[in-house]
């Protein structure tokens, strides 16, 4: 088979054309291209799950990645994201890998997680200051739609709402004003 | 043999006739169905939609979060089939089912109209707001004090006791305030209003000459049992229903009931296309209606008709029974059926945060707010310069989470599993006038799938209610400061007529039947045995939800239908 040859049976494969598709059958070694299409593979998904528990890691109590966030992100993007959105996430999953490795000098996954820590600290505060800035109708920073989804992801999985928050699933009861103190968890839902 | 086809005609008449026909299972159906089965009528229940079951049919309602696929968010699919339903904020991943696919349930803005609908047995009573407040003569004569619209052919007196009996069967809890302009009713234990609730109203009944107060909201959530259903369980997941029975639907509540007295028949799948009128008897002899799972059109047969199709759909089902006497649609010589559309003006209001109550926290998630009764143009001290009738606030405090956007690891994390301040909002939901060219009209050129003409919706606010709502923003940051709240700010959503679910006035009761469609026992004027007890019988909007009204209406309306009855009349 053929260079030409392989890459068009990879491109049937995957239903159309694949980024990134010329680099993988060259045999380098080059870093993994995340977000190639909308059928997430299980490379993006542990990519996804690292970037989250970064963001929200397991402390005293569980992470992102044991609430399965990543995986969370690419069902809403996938199901409940518009499509200009889509591009922008799935665009942002391969910028995001591009920013660490020129800051790093090696991928996302191979970082060490202060080095991960460092680097989102920074993209953090990059996607903070283009959401000030940008006009009301831009899109959004990609980096702030993985943030978002981690946070609802994980506040809203079993881990993040019952033992990083308070849940009680059926109350039975109001009670307006109850006594607070410092460090009381607050109510998932 | 001759005879034989008589026979089998006279033998299927036979088997399609009732007492009392009731299109319509939402919150009035509900009640026509109660009422008439109950006073002894063989009824028929007819409902566009499906079956369903209280209980069984709230599908996903005991999942947590974590066990629905998208945490309980819409999805895309949902806004491709539901454009219009999938923007209403009951609308959710779990509630989504109790919602029509508008691509299956077309009709046509000549100007934005949001329809919000819920095509099933139940109807929008399962995903009502619940909210529940009577009417005062403040209401029923404005009117005919400003002469906007028709007189009302009732007033107080005539609808109190009626109010009376539905409420303790509908389960509201509620207070007793002694407000002129929002009558007491008959409550189940009020609700608790938290810290900063409790603060706020102290301030505003403090604060303004004008006797404005703040209230808990009366709500037909159940504090108490009511018969064996409830009580809240304080999920605040109601509109997903209720697998406790904690707040009043007619799956829960009016259709059990009727059910039980062995006269109903329940016949889903059934829209009705018209009312057959016979003009011998000058009365509407029954009803026809397309079966959507067979396809087959049938005729069923009543001495009355109880019309609780909701407010658009009763008046194209009136506009659709078109003959020789009524060219124009069954008891429309009047010319109003369609016209004189209102809903309320809402989705404005403010919002601030306190600085209090830090060491307090609640328990629970109460389906219920808090209200402000009206207190513009009640009487001389009140009355306003720029516009006539008034508005009403609802809102509530809360402490949510504390909302952090930057940082990254585990401090992060660990700063935002506390609570944030203690916030309030207010939003208002103002009256709606009755314009004459606020109005639906069928659409015969553009048929949906069952051969029935499409609904033209061309209904707006206008001035009155433009320049309302600027007080309406402004009185509630004036109250919200006023009350000591911080960083007070104001919003308005201007959604279109239709979002606030609360559509009325196409076929409006009256003392004229030139200008009026219904008598003041909700009986059209022009065929007796017909009576319209859902929305579309409001001569005005008030700015009070509307439900309580239509239900103690549809008793009232039974009442009188079944001693008419017996005495001949009808």
């Amino acid at each position: 088979m053929n260079r030409r040859d392989a890459l068009s049976r990879v491109a049937l494969l995957f239903g159309g054309s694949i980024i990134g598709a010329e680099a993988f059958l060259s045999g380098c070694k080059t870093a993994t291209k995340y977000g190639a299409n909308m059928n997430f593979t299980p490379d993006d998904i542990a990519y996804l799950n690292e970037i989250a528990e970064t963001i929200l890691p397991a402390t005293n109590t569980p992470g992102a990645k044991e609430a399965k966030v990543g995986e969370f992100m690419t069902v809403m993007v996938k199901d409940c994201y518009e499509e200009k959105d889509q591009k922008i996430f799935m665009e942002g999953m391969g910028k995001l890998e591009d920013a660490c490795q020129k800051q790093n000098s090696k991928s996302f996954m191979e970082c060490t997680p202060e080095q991960r820590h460092d680097f989102l600290v920074a993209l953090d505060k990059e996607a903070k200051d283009y959401q000030k800035s940008k006009k009301a109708e831009d899109p959004s920073h990609y980096f702030t739609m993985m943030k978002q989804l981690t946070l609802t992801g994980y506040f809203t999985s079993e881990p993040g709402a019952t033992k990083a928050l308070r849940y009680v699933a059926v109350p039975g009861r109001y009670e307006g004003c109850i006594p607070y103190k410092k460090g009381d968890k607050a109510w998932a839902t | 043999m001759p005879g034989d086809s008589l026979n089998v005609n006279t033998k299927a008449v036979a088997q399609n006739t009732y007492d009392a026909i009731v299109v319509g299972s939402g919150i009035s159906g509900g009640w026509s169905a109660k009422e008439l089965c109950e006073k002894g009528l063989k009824t028929l229940v007819l409902e566009r939609g499906r079956m369903v079951e209280h209980i069984k049919d709230y599908t996903d309602t005991t999942k947590d979060p974590w066990e629905l696929t998208h945490h309980g968010s819409r999805t895309t699919q949902n806004k491709i089939d539901s454009p219009i339903q999938s923007k209403c904020y009951a609308f959710n991943e779990v509630s989504g089912h109790f919602f029509v696919k508008d691509t299956e349930h077309p009709y046509n803005q000549v100007k934005p109209f949001d329809w919000i609908r819920g095509y099933h047995v139940g109807g929008r009573s399962i995903m009502w707001g619940r909210q529940c407040y009577r009417w005062s003569d403040v209401d029923f004569g404005a009117n005919a004090k400003d002469g906007h619209g028709v007189d009302w052919p009732i007033r107080y007196k005539d609808i109190a006791p009626w109010y009376d009996y539905v409420e303790p069967f509908v389960g509201i809890s509620g207070s007793l305030e002694g407000l002129p302009q929002l009558p007491d009713g008959k409550f189940l234990p009020p609700m608790e209003m938290n810290c900063l609730e409790k603060q706020v109203a102290e301030r505003i009944n403090k604060g303004f000459a004008d006797g404005r107060r703040m209230i808990i909201g009366r709500t037909a959530n159940h504090t108490v049992k009511v018969g064996d259903r409830g009580p809240c369980q304080y999920r605040n997941k109601c509109h997903e229903g209720c697998p406790f029975g904690g707040y009043f639907s007619s799956n829960a509540a009016t259709l059990p009931a009727a059910a039980k007295t062995g006269n109903m028949t329940l016949r889903p799948f059934s829209i009705v296309q018209e009312v057959i009128y016979d003009k011998d008897t000058k009365k509407a002899k029954g009803v026809r209606i397309v079966d959507t799972e067979t396809l087959k059109t049938e005729e069923f047969y009543a001495k009355i008709i109880f019309l609780n199709a909701s407010t658009i759909a009763t008046a194209s089902i009136l506009l659709n029974s078109v003959s020789e006497v009524f060219p124009n649609g069954l008891g429309n010589s009047s010319e109003q059926v369609g016209h004189n559309l209102m809903d309320h003006h809402y989705g404005v209001g403010a919002f601030g945060e306190s600085e209090d109550f830090e060491d307090q926290y609640f328990f629970g998630r109460r389906a219920n707010g808090i209200y402000i009764p009206r207190f513009r143009n009640i009487n001389d001290q009140t009355a306003q310069k720029d516009y006539v009738r008034g508005f009403g606030y609802q809102g509530g405090a809360g402490r949510g989470r504390i909302d952090i956007q930057e940082g990254i690891g585990g401090d992060y994390k660990e700063s935002l599993t506390e609570p944030g301040k203690w916030t309030m909002g207010i939003g208002s939901w103002g009256e709606h006038l009755p314009y004459y060219d606020n109005k639906m009209t069928l659409n015969k050129d553009n048929k949906d799938k069952w051969g029935l003409p499409t609904i033209d919706i061309d209904c707006e606010f206008k001035e009155n209610e433009k320049a309302m709502r600027k007080d309406m923003m402004n009185s509630a940051k004036e109250m919200l400061e006023k009350a000591g709240l911080k960083n007070v700010g104001t919003y308005d959503s201007a959604p279109a007529p239709g979002f606030c679910i609360h559509e009325m006035g196409t076929a409006r009761m009256g003392n004229d039947p030139k200008t009026s469609v219904l008598n003041g026992n909700n009986q059209m004027h022009e065929v007796s045995n017909v009576f319209i007890t859902d929305g579309a019988c409001m001569a005005s909007s008030a700015c009070q939800n509307p439900s309580v009204t239509y239900m103690a209406l549809t008793a009232r309306a039974c009442d009188f239908a079944v001693k008419e009855l017996k005495k001949g009349n009808i």
